[in-house]
C-alpha cells in the first residue's frame, strides 16, 4: 500500500461518510460526487485509464447532475430539522453487518484466495473496442435496445397529451 | 526544416532540467511544462478580453477600451488590479463553503484539460491512451461547478441560470461527443498525439490531409464547433448568463476576485475546446501547406487558436440569442440526428476505395440529410415581416 493510495482512500471514505450524514441533501450529493471521483482516482491508480476516466464521465459529468435535479425538483433543498440518527439505524446495521458477514464468508470460502494473480496487461482502449464491438457484441446491443426503450419512454411520459 | 526553432520549448525544458538533481528530474521536467501552461494560457486570456471588447466595438460602432497603454491592450492589468482590490461580497444566506469552492471548481478542470492538448511536436504534457476521454470526463466536470455556483447563491435568478445552464450543457455535450467520435472511428485510436499523426502530410491540389477536408469531416468539425460554442456558454448560446433576462445568471453574486475566476475558467474553457477542434479536425500542429512546413509547429497550433477565437468573437458580435425552446429543438432535432447519421457517413467513408465515388456518396449523405432536417424543423412555421404593436 502506498500514499497515494492511501490519500486516495482516505479522501473516499471520508466522501462517503459525509454523504451519509450531512443534514442538507445537496451537501450530500456533493460529498457523493467527492467520493465518485475519489473511486475514478483508485481505478486510474490502478492503471485502468478507460474505466477511470468513465467513471468522471458518467458517475460526476452525468449521475451526480441527474441527483441533483431530482433533488432540487422534488422537494425543498432546505435542510431537515428532525435528527439524523433514528431508529431505523438499527435495522439499517444489521442489514450492513449480515451483508459483510455473507461477503467475508463467500470470499473466505472461494477458490480466488488461492488462485495465483496473473500480471496485470497493459489493456489499450482498443482492445476494450475489440472485446466490446466482436466477443460481447450481443449484451451491447441488448443494452443498447434497453436504454432506447427507457429513453422513448421517458420521452412518452414528458409528452404532452392531445386534448380532444 | 529548421528543427533547433521547432523544439526550442522541449531544448529550453531539457536545459532546465539538466540543472535539477537526478532523482528530482521528471517532477521539475512537469513542473516546468505546467508552469509553462498556465502562463501562456492566461496570457492568452488577458490578451482575448482585449481583442473581444475591441473587435465587439468594432461590429457595433464604437471604439471599445482605447485608455489603458497603447490601443488600450493593458485594459486586463487593470481589470485584474480591480478585480483584486474589490471587496469580495458573500450574500448573508449563501452557503459559505459551497459558494467559496464553486470558482474553483470551475478553474481547475479548465486548466486539467490541456494536460492532453499537443501544442506542438513532441509537445503535450501526457500522451494518455485515452487522451481524448480524458478531456471530455475532466469537461464534464464543469457541469457541477456551475450548479455550485447557481445553488450556493440563494438567489432565484442565479438558481435558474444554473438550471438553464446544465440542461444546455447536458444537451450539446451529446452532439459534442458524437462529432468527435467520427474522428475516432477513423483513426482507430483516443489518443491526441495519434489523431494528429494521422493528419500528416498532403493530398491533390496540396491541400492538407486533415479531416475537416472531408465530407463527413466538414460536418462534423460545424457540429463540434456548434456544440462548443454551447458548451462554452458564448453567444448566441448565452442563456444561462442572459444579462436581460436573469441579469448574470449563476455568477450574479460573486464579486471581486471570484468572479474574475468565473471569467478566466470561462475562457480557459473556450481554448480548450477550439484546441481539441484544433486537434480532431484542423489537423493539429500540421502546417497548411506544404511550403510552409518550415514554420515551427507551435506557431501553427496558435495561428489557427486565434483563428477560431476571431471567429467566436465574430458570431458573438452577429447573432442574436436563441430562446430556450429554439436552442433544445435546435440540439434534439438536428444537432443530435445529423450528428449520428455523420458517423454512418466516416464509416462509409472509411469502407469505401479512395476515389472521386466516396466523395460524391460522402457528400450525398452530408447534404442530403442537412437539407431534410432543415426542412423538418421549419415545417409548421410561418416566417413574414415581425409587426410590432408599439414600435412601428
Amino acid at each position: 500500500m502506498n500514499v497515494v493510495f492511501a490519500i486516495i482512500a482516505v479522501v473516499t471514505i471520508a466522501a462517503g461518510v459525509a454523504a451519509m450524514s450531512l443534514r442538507n441533501l445537496v451537501h450530500c450529493a456533493l460529498a457523493l460526487t467527492v467520493a465518485f471521483a475519489g473511486l475514478a482516482a483508485a481505478y486510474l491508480q490502478l492503471g485502468a485509464q478507460f474505466v477511470g476516466f468513465t467513471q468522471i464521465l458518467v458517475y460526476i459529468g452525468a449521475v451526480a447532475i441527474l441527483i441533483v435535479f431530482a433533488i432540487l425538483l422534488t422537494r425543498g433543498s432546505e435542510p431537515a430539522q428532525q435528527p439524523i440518527i433514528s431508529s431505523g439505524w438499527i435495522a439499517g446495521v444489521a442489514v450492513a453487518v449480515i451483508v459483510l458477514a455473507v461477503l467475508v464468508y463467500a470470499i473466505g470460502k472461494s477458490s480466488i484466495r488461492d488462485s495465483k494473480v496473473p500480471p496485470a496487461a497493459e489493456v489499450t482502449v482498443r482492445q476494450i473496442g475489440d472485446a466490446l464491438m466482436n466477443k460481447f457484441v450481443l449484451p451491447l446491443e441488448v443494452v443498447g435496445l434497453l436504454l432506447t426503450a427507457a429513453l422513448i419512454g421517458a420521452v412518452i411520459i414528458a409528452m404532452k397529451e392531445e386534448k380532444k | 526544416m529548421d528543427d533547433s526553432l521547432d523544439q526550442i520549448f522541449v531544448t529550453l525544458n531539457h536545459w532546465l532540467t539538466g540543472y535539477a538533481p537526478v532523482g528530482w528530474q521528471p517532477f521539475v521536467s512537469a513542473v516546468i511544462s505546467i508552469a509553462g501552461i498556465i502562463a501562456v494560457f492566461a496570457s492568452l486570456f488577458a490578451v482575448t478580453t482585449v481583442l473581444e471588447r475591441k473587435g465587439l466595438g468594432r461590429i457595433q460602432n464604437r471604439y471599445g477600451p482605447n485608455r489603458v497603454g497603447p490601443f488600450g491592450f493593458l485594459q486586463p492589468a487593470a481589470d485584474g488590479i480591480k478585480a483584486l482590490i474589490k471587496e469580495d461580497v458573500v450574500p448573508r444566506a449563501a452557503d459559505q463553503v459551497v459558494h467559496f469552492l464553486a470558482p474553483l471548481a470551475t478553474v481547475i478542470p479548465a486548466f486539467l484539460v490541456y494536460a492532453v492538448l499537443p501544442i506542438g511536436r513532441n509537445m503535450v504534457l501526457v500522451d494518455y491512451d485515452a487522451g481524448a476521454l480524458f478531456f471530455f470526463a475532466v469537461g464534464a466536470g464543469t457541469e457541477l461547478s456551475v450548479f455550485m455556483a447557481g445553488w450556493s447563491s440563494r438567489n432565484k435568478y442565479s438558481l435558474l441560470g444554473a438550471m438553464r445552464a446544465i440542461a444546455q450543457m447536458i444537451s450539446y455535450e451529446i452532439p459534442l461527443i458524437l462529432s468527435a467520435v467520427t474522428v475516432f472511428m477513423i483513426v482507430g485510436s483516443l489518443s491526441t498525439t495519434k489523431i494528429v499523426e494521422a493528419q500528416a502530410g498532403y493530398h491533390w491540389f496540396g491541400l492538407p490531409n486533415w479531416f475537416v477536408v472531408t465530407p463527413w469531416g466538414f460536418a462534423g468539425f460545424i457540429l463540434f464547433m456548434i456544440a462548443a460554442t454551447a458548451e462554452t456558454n458564448r453567444s448566441p448560446f448565452d442563456l444561462p448568463e442572459g444579462e436581460s433576462e436573469i441579469i448574470a445568471g449563476y455568477y450574479i453574486e460573486y464579486s471581486g476576485f471570484k468572479f474574475a475566476l468565473f471569467f478566466l475558467g470561462e475562457y480557459l474553457g473556450l481554448f480548450a475546446i477550439s484546441g481539441l477542434g484544433i486537434t480532431l479536425f484542423l489537423g493539429g500542429w500540421h502546417a497548411p501547406f506544404a511550403f510552409l512546413e518550415w514554420v515551427p509547429s507551435w506557431f501553427w497550433f496558435f495561428a489557427k487558436l486565434q483563428v477560431l477565437i476571431a471567429v467566436f468573437i465574430w458570431i458573438r458580435g452577429t447573432l442574436p440569442r436563441l430562446r430556450m425552446d429554439q436552442l433544445m429543438n435546435f440540439a434534439w432535432k438536428f444537432m443530435l440526428p445529423m450528428a449520428l447519421i455523420n458517423i454512418i457517413t466516416a464509416a462509409v467513408w472509411h469502407f469505401m476505395q479512395p476515389g472521386y465515388q466516396r466523395w460524391l456518396v460522402g457528400a450525398a449523405m452530408v447534404v442530403g440529410p442537412y437539407i431534410l432536417l432543415g426542412r423538418g424543423l421549419m415545417e409548421g412555421k410561418k416566417l413574414e415581416k415581425r409587426t410590432y404593436q408599439f414600435a412601428e
